[in-house]
């Protein structure tokens, strides 16, 4: 299998949903061009496979590598530390390994309070409070499990990356593409971009792409889609709606907002925008339509959870990255460990 | 050995008016605290929160946000577009446990050189009593990676 002469392919996922993996399956009879042209090495989704196979190959010698979700635990940065010795081109697959994505939304919390969510509410079924133990010894011998981290963190604050390729999930067109581009590459018809560059996505924003009618913008309080019937034509932040389109970068054919779901900012920050939120709270903060501090504070009072509005999937790359008690938690268990 | 804590204050300043206050409170040798770093823009409009957000990120312990008094906006009405970004952005901040303290919005007018220094020197005391905000990510955040451009591959 290693000796048929066709460049290297490995996926992985860290901290993510398997999204990811489900997009590029998406891109359909495609998906038999990446097989016709690559040899899948490491898919651990897709195909059977041990981390000490990859630990066997040689440096550099997987040529394409995408890899999708967040560092949470230390597994995640061993593996990300791993694929990156062993691939020549690292791809930031996905919101998660660009930005943090959703998974680091937890990093507004403490890692103990993320856990006391997970395994000590009254939504799980824990009568003796059991929590996973690093360490545990069986019959059959010693077992580690991965150590939580207090930070989640994109790929490219554990490992150096090559392309960034955004998106929950990218779509699978753009998928398609980068794929054909690197086949192309690799055969002499076509150069790859810069490294450090986002592929597969635009220059623009998503509300560039969407439809919607827009006009002037005076926003007198925000609303979500299930409180009210949205007018289909208009543009939904006209309507009250937080809808992230305006700092987005685009790629997505506005998808969302154009079926009447505002956009969540997965594409994340446009060129040449280092912070997505701070950003987005910009544009949407200029147009309330109030020059009266109590009004302001009234209507901003209808976004209950900013942060989670504003870097709904990217906090972790923002440019405070966690709140002020995951660091002193983070910081704290550094000096410990 | 642990020297006292002296607070560095990022201060943006708007070219028409609290710029020229911070003038004149030169020229009349008004006396304040020199831990504040005025940086000029042509208007509290142009303030982009992520400049707020940098100066924090990078080992600022406080922001102090200055333009003209409401209604008095060089560019009529940039300024309100100021103040609802201060407010949405306190909130933001607030969830990410920074004190609200750390950051402040005064008007001052050309001619308020002597208030606007005794604003400066009142936020210092407040932001010295708050402690050092010693985010982790200094060093990191001031050295912006730069992204090229994206690529567009046609679908």
């Amino acid at each position: 299998m290693t000796a048929n002469g066709k460049p290297k392919f490995a996926m992985y996922w860290a901290a993510a949903c398997g999204g990811c993996e489900i997009a590029v399956l998406n891109i359909h009879e495609k998906i038999l061009d990446v097989d016709a042209n690559f040899d899948v090495v490491f898919w651990p989704v897709a195909m059977d496979a041990k981390y000490k196979d990859v630990e066997a190959m040689p440096d550099q010698s997987i040529t394409l590598c995408l890899f999708n979700g967040a560092i949470r635990n230390s597994e995640n940065r061993h593996i990300a530390e791993l694929l990156r010795r062993k691939s020549k081109i690292l791809v930031a697959f996905g919101s998660c390994a660009c930005e943090g994505g959703f998974p680091a939304l937890s990093n507004l919390t403490t890692r103990e309070e993320t856990l006391r969510t997970a395994f000590s509410t009254v939504s799980t079924d824990n009568p003796q409070n059991l929590r996973p133990q690093p360490n545990y010894t069986v019959p059959e011998g010693e077992l580690d499990i991965p150590h939580m981290y207090s930070v989640v963190r994109p790929l490219d604050q554990a490992v150096p990356v090559d392309y960034y390729m955004p998106g929950c999930p990218p779509e699978s067109e753009q998928i398609a593409a980068v794929v054909e581009l690197v086949i192309k590459a690799l055969k002499g018809e076509a150069t790859l971009p810069a490294a450090g560059s986002v592929i597969g996505a635009g220059h623009s924003t998503v509300c560039d792409e969407c439809t919607r009618t827009r006009n002037e913008k005076k926003i007198t309080g925000f609303t979500r889609i299930q409180d009210f019937r949205p007018d289909p034509a208009l543009c939904l932040l006209e309507q009250g709606i937080l809808c992230n389109g305006p700092a987005t970068r685009n790629g997505c054919t506005a998808r969302c907002p154009m079926a009447g779901v505002p956009c969540v900012g997965c594409y994340g920050p446009t060129d040449g925008a280092r912070d997505f939120g701070g950003r987005l709270m910009s544009a949407v903060a200029s147009v309330i339509d109030s020059t009266d501090p109590q009004e302001i504070e009234r209507i901003l009072d209808q976004i209950p959870d900013p942060v989670g509005s504003f870097y709904h999937t990217n906090l972790a790359g923002s440019l405070l990255q966690a709140s002020k008690p995951t660091w002193e938690e983070d910081q704290h268990a550094a000096h410990h460990d | 050995m642990t020297e006292a804590f002296e607070p560095v204050i990022i201060g943006f300043t708007c070219n028409w008016c609290s710029y020229r206050a911070a003038d004149l409170a030169g020229t009349a040798r008004v006396k304040y605290a020199p831990n504040v770093r005025l940086i000029r823009l042509m208007c509290s409009g142009r303030l982009d929160p992520t400049f707020v957000l940098k100066a924090l990120a990078s080992g600022a312990d406080g922001v102090m946000i200055t333009g003209c008094h409401p209604g008095e906006c060089h560019y009529l009405e940039q300024n309100y577009k100021a103040m609802r970004r201060y407010h949405l952005l306190k909130r933001m901040l607030a969830q990410m446990g920074v004190e609200p303290g750390r950051v402040k919005l005064v008007w001052a007018s050309a001619a308020e050189g002597v208030r606007l220094a005794g604003e400066i020197t009142k936020l210092v005391e407040e932001v010295r009593a708050l402690g050092p905000l010693n985010w982790p990510t200094a060093g990191v955040a001031a050295a912006l990676p730069a992204k090229p451009a994206a690529l567009e591959v046609p679908a």
